[in-house]
């Protein structure tokens, strides 16, 4: 605290002293000061304080200096890192960019994973503004020390450098680097195997093709069969790069055994990865090998004893579905995966189930018309009854993919009693989700069958006794008034909610007041003999109420209803009502009619005297 | 290594702690354990400390005494806490602590207490910056008019100084009290064990762990076991095991599936019908497994027995070690004084050729496996001289008492020795007794 009263007060101008120097002079210090925020603000300023010091103090000063403080918060050595990236013309451009390498090193051997990524990322990115003899008279020696460092956060931090320096190095150099990495797949340490199985499909990208085949191609089978899963899972994604780098004819004898492996491996987690990464793994291989050995896999995926896995595995049914080759597309799904789905349909895990409701609907338009009224439709029916909320919630979210191909008429006599179910759930965050699709829901239904079936629920809501329910509610009228137009609200909505003015509770009384304002808001102008003749009635009625909360919200309803109306009504009808409630003896209301008044256009002419005139 | 009881000697080397009897409460020692290479030695204690200790560099000169522990860092881990909703006192007794492999410069470790489990890291500084701009060195401030040019501070040599931050904090998962924790060997996650359920977290996230086994019954009516101790296998980062209070070890391969409700091993040894009694349940809890260092065998900790069992063979422990068989005549007074309920815990050696754990009056016990031998040991201050060899101890288990030898009934059962741990490589000891550290060696000759 005496940091702030000392020199800051006499703000210094004096005749020795150079006014510029002052703030950087505070920055400076400031870098060492005991709060956390202040030297984050520092280095955040860092490129102001290298620009004062020149070219040259940054690098013999401001560096060294930055290099040693690795001791500080994880949040300011994140921030440092980050700094450091963009430094290179605050060093004296790319000649020196070298002499940001010391500090980026200690920054990348600390133990938080972020800090270390992040001086990696800067160190990518500086790598490109060296030449191509710095980055093998500094750059490389540093991948190198990197990768031999003692400890496992170095040796970390060099898997993410060999494939920016791999490209740009002498041939000697990158049989130097190639050995290295292949020393870092073998690490002791678990950690650096999962590091280096993370950046193997990025370092086989700037490899040459033959040593992809010679070396790439032994590491990922080892790494493949680590014997930690963690390492083996990681190998899955590599399997992706690798297989679109590889020729279709070396995919069957060099990818494929250990594709297979993985599939099958003992460990669910493993398996679980391949489930995940399917549809990329499906793009890589390409579509003959897709139909030999991904579909059978899948399967399996499919039926897997591990709910983990088959949930993953559930949620790609769709896309690899389309991704399948055309000419065969539909028999592979007929035979062959939905007998699997039909399965998960009744599947003994939720979250299975779920997952597969959540794409289920998609393969509607693969299958085309007739073939989802015969096989997919029951799915979709038994799902619609599924006791878990959300697998139904999923299905009926999903809706507009079967609209489109056989109508949604076909659904709608199970849909009805499913969303009514939904409705009246007692979680309010089930009654929430299923609110949120009304709108998508009345626009396939159509308006008729809406106000048959559906509208008694929307206006049940409006009363709900959870607020967030009521709030959705009124929300979700303002969607369907603007789906389906003015004229339904003045004669659906309208009367109902007009109605709930006079409801002994008066929550719903102020629900009339929320839902008077959005349709407002959307019938507009064009429309405003609803509002006039309609709904101020009944506001400026309501502004009498006995409930103090009832009345500020009419002030503000007031303010909100005041641009549709013309000056007259304005003057006559509005302006009296908020004066008596500017004097009102509860502070809100007072407060909220002044507010009104003031914001009101009362005073001088309002939209609609001048769309009159 | 010889056996304890044939050619080793151990002697005394150090020993921590306050002299006087008055032992305050916050001052006993909850839990020992030293890192990787040995160089460090934490213990946790009643109060919420942890205390490390770090091997001086070898000294030449004296051979015979070798590298003696040294306070290296102290600081309050856990501080006590009240929980508003169930109206409960947590305490801040250290549970267990577990060190983390070494990443980098600074070390790591876990400590815990009944709810709550933080990740410190102790590290070193030997620099520090100098040089202000606004102001001198000893805090006065200058005039800023006479700021000509700008300095930018820096690094100075200074005096070492040892840091405790905390790092992370893994609170709000665990209903029951924590009784172990035990770090994978894939290096980025942990398990945390209560007395009903088993959690999995990743080092480095703090709002999320994931539930691995849970014994709780729908209803806590029918509830028969406890979960007393987990613990990851060394290697085999899929592998962990849990022991109950039954007696019984369930080994786990979280491979199958993501809930390890079902075990893949169930050790378990038939009861002997002979030795039925009323206390044969209580007895049989086991109060502590370790895994031996090749990740072969595991030992487990009773009441009476220390058992090691081959990870292949789950019928029945390979070797069983009484630890003091001359107290089960006793065990309606150990009911009583609640002793029967105290939880010791067991070590192996660095070539898990010879195990060590606690009992009464202060005495540890030394079990050589290969040579069938074993000896009893006693930490007091009366033997605590430099490099004095340790005498084995007798109890004398009924009968005509011998000469030096102590009967039964003259043990002291409030001096127990819980926690012991074993240098990871060399004949180096740590013992706690109530609220003192001993550091025994083998004799150099």
């Amino acid at each position: 605290a005496a940091e702030e009263g000392g020199p800051c007060q006499s703000k210094m101008a004096g005749a020795d002293g150079d006014d510029s120097l002052y703030p950087i002079a505070v920055l400076i210090d400031e870098l060492r000061n005991e709060d956390v925020q202040l030297r984050l603000n520092s280095i955040k300023k860092l490129s102001t304080i290298a620009l004062a010091l020149g070219v040259e103090r940054t690098r013999t000063e401001l560096l060294p200096f930055l290099t040693d403080t690795i001791y500080d918060e994880d949040e300011v050595l994140l921030a440092l890192a980050e700094q450091l990236g963009n430094f290179t013309m605050l060093v004296g451009g790319p000649e020196y960019v070298h002499c940001l390498l010391p500090p980026l090193e200690s920054l990348a051997t600390v133990e938080e994973t972020v800090v270390r990524d992040k001086a990696v990322e800067s160190l990518r990115k500086i790598s490109q503004e060296h030449s191509p003899v710095d980055l093998e008279v500094h750059f490389e020696p540093l991948v190198k020390r990197l990768a031999s460092g003692d400890w496992f956060t170095s040796r970390t931090s060099a898997c993410g450098l060999f494939s920016v320096c791999y490209p740009r190095v002498s041939s000697t150099v990158k049989a130097e680097i190639r050995q290295h990495f292949r020393t870092l797949c073998s690490d002791d340490t678990p950690m650096v195997r999962r590091a280096a199985a993370s950046k193997l499909g990025e370092f086989a990208k700037v490899l040459e093709l033959d040593y992809v085949k010679s070396d790439i191609i032994s590491l990922f089978t080892a790494l493949a069969s680590d014997e930690q899963d963690s390492v083996r899972l990681l190998a899955v994604e590599a399997c992706v790069s690798i297989a679109t780098l590889l020729p279709q004819e070396d995919l069957e004898t060099l990818v494929m055994p250990t594709l297979r492996q993985a599939a099958e491996d003992k460990s669910w987690r493993v398996r679980y990865m391949v489930a995940d990464k399917f549809s990329e793994l499906q793009k890589a291989v390409g579509p003959e090998i897709t139909k030999n050995d991904l579909v059978p896999a899948f399967q399996n995926l499919l039926k897997d004893c591990e709910a983990e896995v088959r949930a993953a595995a559930a949620n790609k049914v769709k896309e690899f579905c389309e991704n399948l080759p055309e000419d065969n597309r539909e028999q592979i799904i007929m035979t062959h995966i939905l007998p699997c789905v039909k399965e998960l349909v009744s599947d003994t895990n939720q979250h299975v189930k779920s997952a597969l409701a959540s794409v289920i609907m998609g393969l509607s338009t693969i299958l085309g018309k007739d073939n989802t009224i015969e096989h997919l439709l029951p799915l979709f029916l038994a799902q619609l009854k599924d006791e878990c909320p959300e697998v139904r919630l999923n299905i009926i979210s999903n809706l507009d993919c079967v609209n489109e191909v056989i109508g949604i008429r076909q659904l709608s006599q199970s849909l009805l009693p499913a969303i009514v179910e939904l409705a009246e759930d007692a979680k309010w965050r089930v009654r929430l989700a299923i609110i949120e699709y009304m709108p998508l829901l009345a626009g396939q239904l159509g308006v008729e069958f809406f106000d048959e079936k559906l509208n008694t629920l929307c206006m049940a809501w409006l009363i709900d006794h959870v607020y967030a329910i009521r709030e959705a509610a009124t929300c979700n009228l303002m969607k369907l008034v603007e789906k389906f137009g003015a004229e339904w609200a003045q004669n659906t909505i309208v009367p109902k909610v007009l109605g709930m003015a006079n409801d002994p509770n008066y929550l719903h009384r102020m629900t009339t007041l929320f839902c008077i304002n959005v349709i407002v808001h959307c019938c507009g102008y064009p429309y405003r003999e609803i509002t006039t003749k309609q709904m101020l009635p009944v506001v400026l009625k309501m502004s009498n109420d006995q409930v103090a909360n009832v009345r500020f919200n009419v002030a503000k309803s007031l303010q909100k209803i005041g641009p549709v109306l013309d000056s007259n009504a304005l003057q006559t009808e509005v302006k009296p009502v908020l004066e008596k409630l500017a004097s009102d003896t509860d502070m809100d209301v007072k407060y909220f009619a002044q507010e009104a008044i003031s914001g009101e256009c009362l005073s001088s002419s309002t939209i609609v005297d001048k769309l009159n005139t | 290594m010889a056996g304890p009881g044939g050619d080793m000697q151990w002697c005394f080397s150090q020993v921590k702690g306050a002299i006087d009897d008055d032992v305050a409460e916050a001052d006993i020692i909850s839990t020992v354990e030293f890192n990787h290479t040995g160089e460090l030695l934490a213990t946790g204690d009643k109060g919420g400390r942890v205390v490390i200790f770090q091997q001086e560099i070898e000294n030449k000169s004296q051979p015979q005494f070798r590298s003696e522990y040294n306070v290296y860092s102290t600081f309050q881990s856990h501080e006590p806490e009240f929980d508003y909703l169930k109206s409960l006192e947590i305490e801040e007794k250290i549970n267990k602590i577990r060190w983390l492999p070494q990443k980098n410069a600074a070390q790591f470790l876990l400590s815990t207490n009944d709810k709550t489990i933080k990740l410190w890291k102790i590290s070193e500084r030997d620099k520090r910056p100098e040089g202000y701009n606004l102001k001198e060195e000893d805090g006065r401030y200058k005039d800023p008019n006479t700021i000509t040019s700008l300095r930018v501070p820096v690094l100075i040599p200074m005096d070492l100084m040892v840091e405790a931050s905390p790092r992370r904090v893994f609170a709000n998962a665990h209903t029951y009290h924590i009784n172990s924790i035990s770090v994978n060997s894939d290096n980025e996650t942990y398990l945390s064990a209560d007395d009903l359920r088993i959690n999995l977290w990743h080092l480095e996230i703090t709002d999320r762990s994931f539930n691995i086994v849970d014994i709780k019954p729908a209803n806590m009516e029918e509830l028969t076991e406890v979960i007393t101790a987990a613990e990851f296998h060394p290697h085999q980062c899929n592998t962990f095991v849990y022991s109950s209070s039954k007696g019984t070890i369930r080994l786990c391969d979280m491979r199958a599936s993501a809930l390890c409700d079902k075990h893949s091993k169930l050790f378990e040894e038939p009861e002997d019908p002979s030795n039925r009694s009323f206390f044969s349940e209580i007895i049989s809890s086991i109060s502590d497994v370790k895994f031996s260092h090749n990740g072969r065998y595991m030992m487990t900790r009773d009441y009476l027995s220390v058992k090691i069992w081959d990870l292949n063979m789950e019928n029945r422990p390979v070797e069983t070690y009484q630890v003091h068989e001359y107290l089960r005549s006793k065990l309606c007074s150990l009911y009583e004084n609640d002793c029967i309920f105290d939880k010791f815990e067991c070590c192996w050696n660095g070539n898990d050729s010879v195990v060590m754990t606690g009992s009464y009056n202060n005495f540890f016990r030394m079990f050589d496996r290969g040579h069938r031998r074993d000896v009893t040991l006693e930490a007091s201050r009366e033997n605590s001289k430099p490099m004095q060899v340790l005498k084995p101890r007798k109890v004398c288990a009924g009968g005509k008492r011998k000469k030096d030898e102590i009967s039964v009934d003259s043990l002291d059962f409030n001096k127990k020795i819980l926690h012991t741990a074993w240098h990871p490589q060399d004949n180096i000891i740590a013992v706690a007794t109530t609220n003192n550290l001993y550091i025994f060696q083998d004799k150099v000759n």
